[in-house]
């Protein structure tokens, strides 16, 4: 007899429990864009660690030990340089979740295929290009399904970025300087 | 009493019905099941044939199939099981995640790149083209509609031409992208020292087993089993006897002794030439559980007297020599019986391949049937790497330009190798003089580097 009230009463507790918790997830749960802010800060302090801890402190400017270049494979020491990293990262993502879809992409890109594509893309893209400091935000339909989609100022801060897009013979923009946003990041979430 | 009688003759009439009916179902029921669960042959079941790279294990349905043929996911994730690491290997240009990203949502509507069999389609044999695989002629148009504005040279060139012309290949492209065209682009037909990479395995087994260095013939002697003959004195020969490997190591001691040791027996030492070898035609169907392929079941040419003979590891390495220089040549030739191999005896290669087994040129510089299609490969970097024979012949066979940094450049440069590739005639008669055809690729890469300005290349 003791047992079954026992029981009961952790059942009653769950429930009661499980109910608040809901109320609570759909009163507080997080919005569209402090989600896609919180992603786009990971992604960007890898990147920045990425650059800092390995490319420069193991490439020519440090102990000279790898290589950074775009045929990375190809070489014994090659290591990707910090934007094809990045789109490794999106790549692996894509292949492990559908609940966010993220890529660096430019108005000036060095592969035609980084071009912003889609209306909002385009729109986003210029935008943190005017107004540099800004994020851009906004919705779009693509294939049938609504995104929440947020575009983030990829800005030039170690001088081998803008020296490699500058001299890179695909590059359509050959005078980068420091400070200037060379791209940004989109970030899509279906919603 | 003529109406009951009557009555009990329908019924009897109608029960006999009702057991043929009985019998024929479970007949059928039987037949069909045994056919579909326990028989390798279901070709019943089989909506139509499959392509030259599965027809071997096409009774196989559920290496594909799985459980169920309900799921896109449980296709593609059956095509990544097996061709997954080949792909990442070739730095496939066009993984699935390339795809996946909403931005190329409208794009899927044209072709679903996100699944391997939206362009190579299964069990439609009319579909199958010279790659052995069904293959959507113009697909590049879908993406790169506009390559005319960034590239004068490719104004005018029709989309289905992109990868027919040796110049672009869908997911390899290691020997032809463009940086690589331009560091290669001034290479010689032959190259100074043309020579193939060499096996180290031998010398990592003697660094790694402690033996101090080869057996000597007396040492072989002494250790030789005192059997009949041949097999003492062609395990005399052998690599296995100057490493110590006795009967005992691939048989068995007395209690689990092997007439006939299996393929799992070799890769206990072997494990890179096996995993590939299972990988290829020649090991697929074992490596399904099947029995051993035999040429019967190629599609190739094959010398009729050995249409029955099974392939194993033994097949090739005949035990108990493992004369790899016979496995290299002369087992290959023995069972293909195209108008490729057959010109073999007649080629360049094999006439340097004769003075190499003849001690009148350098090791490494003959070339046999496994120098190209079962190529030496390096697994691993310094001094730590494996230097193996690719078991897996397909793995650079088509398209041929697989070839090319693998197997090509040991001993030629860039642009002859990708002008041979590309001339039929000559591949078919085995390359007895120079290609007739010259693909441009290196050229146009060499106009636009200098017309926009030469750049820092990762070889300089």
């Amino acid at each position: 007899m003791k047992k079954a009230a026992m029981i009961g009463v952790v059942v009653a507790s769950s429930m009661l429990l499980s109910a608040c918790g809901d109320e609570q997830a759909a009163t507080t749960g997080i919005s569209p864009q402090k989600y896609t802010d919180s992603l786009f800060a990971v992604m960007k302090a890898d990147r920045t660690n990425y650059t800092k801890l390995i490319i420069k402190r193991l490439g020519p400017q440090g102990a000279d030990a790898i290589k950074p270049h775009e045929y990375w494979e190809d070489l014994d020491n090659g290591a990707p340089l910090p934007a094809q990293m990045f789109r490794f990262g999106a790549e692996a993502v894509a292949d492990m979740t559908t609940d966010f879809a993220y890529s660096l992409q430019s108005i000036w890109p060095i592969n035609p295929q980084n071009a912003p594509k889609t209306p909002l893309e385009k729109e986003g893209l210029q935008f943190i290009v005017d107004n540099p400091g800004k994020n851009f935000y906004g919705e779009e339909d693509l294939g049938g399904v609504t995104y929440y989609t947020a575009v983030y100022p990829d800005v030039a801060v170690a001088t081998p970025c803008i020296a490699c897009h500058n001299a890179h013979k695909d590059s359509p923009r050959t005078d980068f300087e420091m400070g200037d946003v060379m791209g940004g990041v989109v970030i899509r979430v279906p919603l | 009493m003529t109406a009951s009688k009557d009555g009990q003759g329908l019924l009897k009439g109608s029960a006999k019905w009702w057991m043929l009916w009985v019998l024929l179902t479970v007949g059928g029921g039987v037949y069909l099941g045994t056919e579909l669960f326990i028989s390798e042959q279901k070709a019943l079941f089989l909506p139509g044939q499959t392509t030259h790279g599965h027809h071997q294990i096409e009774m196989q349905c559920t290496v594909c199939h799985a459980d169920g043929f309900n799921s896109e996911v449980v296709l593609q994730d059956a095509c990544m099981n097996c061709h997954g690491d080949e792909l990442d290997d070739a730095q496939d240009s066009h993984p699935r995640s390339k795809f996946t990203n909403p931005r190329n949502a409208e794009l899927l509507n044209h072709l679903d790149a996100r699944q391997c069999v939206a362009c190579h389609v299964e069990h439609r044999p009319e579909l199958i083209t010279t790659m052995g695989v069904s293959q959507p002629i113009n697909v590049c148009v879908h993406c790169h509609t506009d390559i005319g504005e960034d590239r004068p040279s490719h104004q005018g060139m029709e989309f289905n031409t992109c990868q027919s012309a040796g110049c672009h290949n869908f997911h390899d492209n290691r020997a032809l992208y463009e940086d690589f065209l331009l560091a290669h682009a001034d290479e010689p037909k032959t190259l100074s020292e043309p020579v193939r990479p060499l096996r180290n395995f031998s010398a990592r087994y003697f660094d790694k087993s402690g033996l101090a260095e080869r057996l000597t013939a007396e040492q072989i002697l002494s250790r030789a089993p005192v059997i009949k003959q041949p097999i003492p004195e062609n395990w005399a020969h052998s690599s296995h006897a100057a490493a110590a490997i006795e009967c005992k190591d691939c048989h068995g001691n007395e209690a689990s002794w092997k007439e006939k040791p299996e393929h799992t027996v070799c890769e206990s030492c072997h494990e890179n030439e096996v995993s590939t070898f299972l990988q290829g035609k020649h090991g697929m169907r074992l490596a399904q559980g099947l029995s051993p392929m035999t040429p019967a079941q190629s599609e190739l040419n094959i010398h009729v007297e050995k249409s029955h003979q099974e392939l194993t590891c033994n097949t090739c390495h005949t035990s108990h020599d493992f004369d790899t220089r016979k496995a290299a040549v002369d087992k290959c030739i023995g069972c293909h019986n195209d108008e490729h191999s057959n010109e073999y005896l007649r080629s360049p290669h094999y006439t340097l391949w004769r003075k190499e087994l003849k001690g009148e040129a350098a090791p490494g510089t003959g070339v046999s049937c496994a120098t190209c299609h079962m190529p030496a490969t390096r697994k691993g970097s310094g001094s730590k790497g494996r230097i193996f024979v690719d078991h897996n012949q397909n793995a650079n066979l088509r398209p041929n330009e697989k070839m090319i940094r693998s197997v090509c450049m040991n001993c030629h440069g860039l642009g002859f190798s990708i002008d041979a590739l590309a001339d039929p005639v000559l591949v078919e008669h085995n390359f007895p003089g120079d290609p007739s055809v010259h693909i441009e690729s290196i050229d146009m890469a060499v106009e636009r580097d200098e017309k926009r300005g030469k750049r820092e290349s990762i070889y300089d």
